[in-house]
């Protein structure tokens, strides 16, 4: 299963200003935070993993088993929701 | 009990003995795979568990478990494999070494395949002693995610190896196409030299390679586009492939360019080390 290898939390606008950095700079296009990445020939699949090695490096994550799924990386929202999640950065105070 | 499931022995652990391995491993086929190059040997590991992750994050992976993998620098295990895959380099000498130690280390009723992408299979099958053992596979790269593979049936190549890899073939989960022998056989013999055209484009300053690939995408419905295409396949192996057409067809147009030359002399060769016609910043080395 996922796991954080930090006690690191973030808040969702900086872990969304971060992807959105990276995602530019990667596809040299600026994406919308509900935007599919993957339809329409946006980014193609093999960038996918780059994405997911980039998340974990940045955030301190390891993303397996169920969470290594395309569907959690269509767009800065879902990366964002599982960011918080595997963080625990979602949880209240 | 009896094991069910193919197994498998491939030769070399570059960009397509990794992908091949990782299609074989994911379908939950067991694979020895063989690598003389020490260095290639000890990362092989590594690269083979990235591209089962990629393979799990786009959903190419069944509900089965993963296969056995055992790594080695000779085919002294092989004795009892399904089929030898051959993968390594692009070159019919080292080729037809590779699949002459595969065809001594194994006994008849194992399939030889090789999985060139230019040279002839018949040319190929020349060197061995049985030449009906040696069939045409040609994977494409990622392997695990392109379902269809080009089947090439040489000019000796025997029923038994047909229906051999064959089983192979529905055991990994691939659609296979059959076609006639000859340098390129379909798709390098298509492709390959539509590449060189559209590097050469971008080596007379006509266009950038984002706008070739953008162009070919979006108005030809080409997938990725194939200077894209060309990073992944890697531009050294692209530049051996292409010289393999040049000699054996005379065809101008597969002279590699130079731009493609250069990039190779320069270390550039892809996706596989970060850097082609694209860069890959999270690429595994």
């Amino acid at each position: 299963m996922s796991e954080s290898t930090t006690e690191r939390r973030f808040v969702a606008e900086d872990v969304e200003t971060e992807l959105k950095q990276f995602l530019e700079k990667s596809t040299k296009t600026s994406w919308e935070s509900d935007t599919d990445l993957f339809a329409d020939g946006g980014v193609s699949s093999m960038f996918a993993m780059e994405l997911v090695v980039h998340i974990e490096r940045s955030f301190g994550l390891a993303i397996e088993g169920p969470d290594l799924r395309i569907d959690n990386f269509r767009t800065v929202n879902d990366m964002t929701a599982l960011v918080l999640r595997l963080t625990g950065s979602d949880a209240g105070e | 009990m009896e094991d069910p499931a193919a197994r498998l022995a491939v030769l070399g652990a570059g960009v397509m003995g990794v992908s091949i391995t990782t299609l074989a491993l994911g379908q939950g086929v067991p694979v020895l795979l063989v690598e003389t190059d020490p260095q290639k040997r000890a990362g092989a590991r590594a690269r083979i568990d990235h591209e089962l992750r990629t393979a799990q994050l786009m959903g190419a992976r069944p509900d089965v478990p993963q296969g056995h993998l055992t790594i080695s620098d000779s085919l002294v295990e092989a004795h009892d494999v399904d089929a030898v895959i051959e993968a390594v380099t692009e070159d019919a000498e080292l080729k037809s070494k590779a699949l002459a130690d595969a065809a001594a280390a194994t006994g008849a009723g194992t399939a030889l395949v090789t999985n060139t992408s230019s040279i002839p299979v018949d040319e190929l099958a020349s060197r061995l002693p049985h030449p009906e053992r040696l069939v045409g596979v040609h994977f494409m790269n990622p392997s695990y995610l392109i379902r269809t593979v080009e089947v090439i049936r040489g000019a000796r190549t025997g029923e038994q190896t047909v229906e051999a890899v064959g089983r192979v073939l529905a055991a990994l989960d691939r659609r296979p196409v059959f076609v006639g022998d000859g340098p390129g056989f379909v798709t390098s013999r298509v492709l390959h030299r539509m590449i060189n055209d559209a590097a050469r484009v971008v080596q007379e300053g006509r266009a950038t390679a984002e706008d070739v690939d953008t162009l070919m995408q979006d108005c030809l419905g080409h997938r990725t586009g194939p200077l894209r295409t060309a990073d992944l396949i890697g531009l050294d192996n692209l530049v051996d492939s292409l010289w393999v057409l040049h000699r054996r067809t005379g065809d101008e147009g597969c002279r590699p360019c130079d731009l493609l030359l250069q990039k190779v002399r320069d270390g550039e060769h892809g996706r596989k080390n970060g850097r082609g016609f694209y860069t890959y910043p999270g690429a595994v080395a």
